[in-house]
């Protein structure tokens, strides 16, 4: 890395043996980004900010938390009546997981719709796959700690997943548990996991930031920057542009913190856990309702698993799955249409998950797990070969099509020139 | 894409309805003055709802997480409180000479649950605990209208419904079919105010006192809540306005 000139001789002495401002300076504020961007583009700063909200807020609480089946409950209660400002900083915490994911969810569904796991981006997205898993690890642990109704029996429930490997399943649940059931020691180990897991996040997410910065964004035309004409620097305009987007995000998180902090909850959890109780609907929560769709939707308990495990696999693959050079979806006319049955789809297996496993449920989530299969394995393969894709423009700062199909630009410009 | 966004939103809005769950009964709508984002206490009705709590529900309930301190909430003074927490025996202890022993209560007390522990409950109730009240509002769906049409759903069952011997008929509570023996009839206690003392008006006033002790901070979060969206809202505007005028020089593609 070339080290640069700074004003302040402190700042150049440290630079020069230790080159962290050049760096900054390289990535954080000359850093050059495509001028195209569109606000779906916001949502991978506002993941890194969830990060931090929830590792800064869990800190907080896990000074107050007590890991003992008989104090968790009650410890919790404590935070929300004693501690100063103890409601607050749990409801940012409790309701901070559900933004996360929805957050997270956009940024995935970005990623698919515009192309950004393609040649030379796999590593990129195969690392973000990786973040989502340990997400959902970490949330479903972190559910677990105020030891309530769902969190007892929705650890009980996916757990026992785990029962479903052949020969040493059993085994491997006792040894997940440390013990005959889940009971204290599961819930001391899970509180050390749950404020583990966060910075082996922090680390991947860094990683995801290296291979991001290796080729830099991927832009709503999917195609390759061919210059500064086409980039901006990173500072100041997409510093700017992030600040807007969190200042919105923010907005809809505080209006459910201050006035709707248990509504993506469950009541249930609210009751002290009791394994001698089980409650008449164990529901996940809603973050994790379409896997547990698919989970659900086969019969049978090690293939539930599989496919449930597979649903993200399949994501792990999928730079392999669609090889259609073309990246964005605008310019793909058949890969967008099933873009949006998938995004229905997953929609439906999230409703489906939340339904009881009876009567047409379960047939709209077998198909509906059918179809999440057959998009990635059989309809993107094929599509990758069959379909024709319209021109793609010359480059960002040109985005003039080849051919006939794109005369929408000059049908737009034409009646202003007029004008002026 | 922006369709993406409407139907997240859509979701988003629709999980509350998924959470609340199956149900095969329909709940009697009550007006709170807690509810919505300018909602607040009614102290007057707390204070109500925590003499039909005291006279009534604490026969069999507790309401572990409430200190007598918290009490100020509803509006009484050191004094009251003082006093009120008085009227309560204690156990503390053990003493220098390692006895245990009773005493008036102090402010810092938790109120007494009404059984020592969790089988004494069970017992005196023909195996049925009832539960804690502290967080009861919080922890049923739809807690407020729930708890009001619980308090005033008892009925005769219907012609050909049995009723198991211990068991009481309920329209409100799922199954119809509950333990707890009807608690209030009206009249059952007597307000110094001369407030309605109906069935209706003592679960009213028992929602409203439930409501707080679930949510004690309530008016605080929601107050809290306006001034903060109040400020985001400034915000999103200056910082859509400074990336307007940072993004002017930016030939649009």
């Amino acid at each position: 890395m070339e080290s640069k000139e700074f004003k302040n001789p402190v700042v150049s002495w440290i630079d020069h043996r230790l080159p962290i401002f050049s760096f900054l300076d390289h990535e954080a504020n000359e850093y050059p980004t495509p001028k195209n961007l569109n606000y779906f583009w916001n949502f991978g700063s506002l993941a890194g900010i969830a990060l931090v909200i929830m590792i800064v807020t869990g800190i907080a609480l896990a000074m107050s938390y007590t890991a003992h089946t008989d104090y968790a409950f009650d410890s919790v209660e404590r935070i929300m009546r004693d501690v100063n400002h103890g409601w607050l900083i749990r409801y940012i915490h409790m309701n901070g997981a559900s933004f996360f994911f929805i957050v997270v969810f956009i940024h995935i569904f970005r990623g698919l719709y515009y192309g950004s796991y393609k040649a030379p981006r796999e590593l990129l997205w195969m690392l973000g796959v990786l973040i989502l898993l340990l997400m959902m690890a970490t949330a479903f642990m972190g559910y677990v700690l105020p030891w309530g109704q769902m969190s007892f029996w929705g650890a009980t429930v996916i757990t026992n997943l785990f029962s479903a490997i052949p020969l040493v399943g059993e085994n491997i649940v006792t040894w997940l548990w440390g013990g005959f059931s889940v009971d204290n020691p599961t819930l001391n180990r899970f509180f050390a996991l749950h404020y583990l897991l966060p910075f082996v996040i922090v680390g991947v997410v860094v990683l995801h930031l290296v291979a991001l910065h290796r080729f830099g964004s991927n832009n709503p035309l999917g195609i390759d920057t061919r210059g500064p004409q086409d980039t901006l620097p990173f500072h100041p305009y997409y510093t700017i542009k992030d600040f807007f987007g969190l200042s919105v995000f923010l907005t809809f998180f505080a209006a459910a913190v201050f006035f709707v902090p248990n509504m993506m909850g469950h009541p249930d959890n609210y009751i002290p856990a009791n394994a001698l109780q089980t409650p008449a609907h164990i529901v996940p929560e809603w973050y994790f309702l379409p896997f547990y769709a698919i989970l659900r939707a086969v019969p049978d308990k090690l293939g539930g698993v599989l496919a449930m495990f597979g649903a993200i696999a399949v994501l792990f693959v999928l730079p392999w799955l669609d090889r259609s050079p073309i990246r964005s979806a605008r310019f793909r006319p058949m890969f967008k249409i099933f873009f949006w049955l998938l995004f229905i789809d997953c929609l439906v297996l999230g409703y489906i998950g939340a339904m009881p496993a009876e009567g047409v449920y379960v047939l709209i989530g077998r198909l509906a797990t059918i179809w999440y299969f057959v998009h990635f394995l059989i309809i993107l393969p094929v599509l990758s070969v069959v379909e024709t894709p319209r021109p793609l423009p010359q480059s960002i700062s040109k985005p003039i099509f080849n051919a006939a199909g794109g005369g929408l630009a000059g049908a737009m410009s034409a009646p202003k020139e007029k004008v002026e | 894409m922006r369709r993406f966004l409407v139907s997240l939103i859509g979701i988003f809005m629709s999980l509350p309805v998924l959470a609340a769950g199956g149900g095969d009964t329909v709940l009697k709508q009550g007006d709170w003055s807690f509810s919505g984002p300018f909602g607040h206490f009614d102290k007057a009705s707390m204070q109500r709802g925590f003499q039909v709590y005291r006279e009534v529900c604490s026969g069999c309930h507790s309401l572990k997480y409430m200190a007598f301190r918290n009490l100020a909430d509803l509006g009484y003074s050191e004094a009251e409180i003082k006093a009120i927490a008085a009227e309560y025996d204690i156990q503390d202890g053990p003493n220098d000479e390692g006895e245990m022993f009773t005493r008036p209560g102090i402010p810092a007390d938790r109120i007494p649950s009404p059984y020592p522990n969790d089988n004494a409950a069970r017992a005196a109730n023909n195996g049925a605990y009832p539960p804690d009240l502290s967080l009861i509002y919080k922890a049923r769906p739809n807690g407020a209208d729930y708890l009001y049409s619980l308090l005033t759903s008892y009925d005769e069952a219907p012609s050909g419904t049995q009723v198991p011997e211990g068991m009481y008929y309920n329209a409100a509570y799922s199954g119809h079919m509950i333990a707890m023996p009807q608690p209030l009839y009206g009249d059952d206690v007597t307000y110094a105010d001369g407030s309605d003392s109906s069935i209706d008006g003592h679960a009213k006033d028992l929602v409203n006192f439930l409501a707080w002790t679930a949510e004690p901070f309530l008016e605080t979060r929601k107050r809290t809540g306006v001034a903060v969206i109040t400020f985001l809202i400034l915000l999103v505007g200056v910082s859509y306005g400074a990336m307007k005028f940072i993004w002017s020089d930016v030939k649009k593609a």
